[in-house]
């Protein structure tokens, strides 16, 4: 099983969120994407994203400004 | 992964307008649909289709306070300062992620422009009003832009 990178660091909606869901594609089934970023809303919104597409969140850390989400497809 | 949409789990938008702000607000929410799973449909009409034209994605101009270009000049230099993502970029993100494009058959017979004048490579479908129902009926979200 793989682990990826996405920084997204200082890009604004919707890259963030766009970003992840390529990567996610990309992926295969059990590997782990560790999105980093700095806009505020794409921490709470990247993990809604995460549950509409039944994926495992493993983890959600940092400020608003300065986060960082792993999920595994 | 949830490949296996319903049919109505689909956002569809149709593009009246040919502003920039417009066609932002357009690809913004079928980006968004896409990355949360929903499949999306963009109907390309009237001045919205100007904007398959090639060369012609960036060259709406503002919806209010364009002002012969200045007001888009100033708009897209606080967006590069914000770090707004290009027209381009937006429209090859959709296409990555499965969006589909309709451009109206009929704005191209009112406005004489031949698929050879558009942006071929964006485009899935020709169609007029059947076509556009026949996606909208299957969609749970429909937006006219």
């Amino acid at each position: 099983m793989a682990e990826f990178k996405v920084d997204v660091r200082g890009e604004t909606c919707p890259v963030p969120l766009v970003e992840t869901r390529k990567a996610l594609r990309k992926a295969a089934l059990g590997d782990v994407i560790e999105v980093i970023g700095t806009h505020p809303s794409s921490k709470k919104e990247i993990p809604m994203a995460v549950e509409a597409l039944e994926l495992e969140l493993l983890s959600v850390e940092g400020s608003d400004n300065d986060w960082t989400i792993r999920i595994r497809r | 992964m949830n490949q296996n949409n319903t049919t109505a789990d689909r956002v569809t938008i149709v593009l009246h307008s040919g502003d920039m702000d417009k066609l932002y607000s357009a690809l913004i929410i079928a980006n968004g649909a896409l990355s949360m799973g929903m499949e999306a449909s963009i109907f390309f009409t009237f001045w919205g289709l100007q904007r398959l034209q090639k060369g012609g994605l960036e060259k709406g101009p503002l919806s209010t306070m364009h002002m012969f270009g200045l007001g888009k000049w100033m708009i897209r230099r606080r967006m590069k300062k914000s770090n707004v993502a290009s027209l381009e970029k937006l429209m090859t993100d959709y296409k990555e992620l499965g969006g589909h494009i309709i451009a109206c058959d009929m704005t191209m017979d009112i406005m004489g422009i031949k698929p050879s004048d558009l942006r071929e490579d964006w485009i899935d479908e020709y169609g007029s009003v059947g076509t556009y129902i026949r996606t909208a009926r299957d969609s749970s979200v429909t937006l006219f832009i």
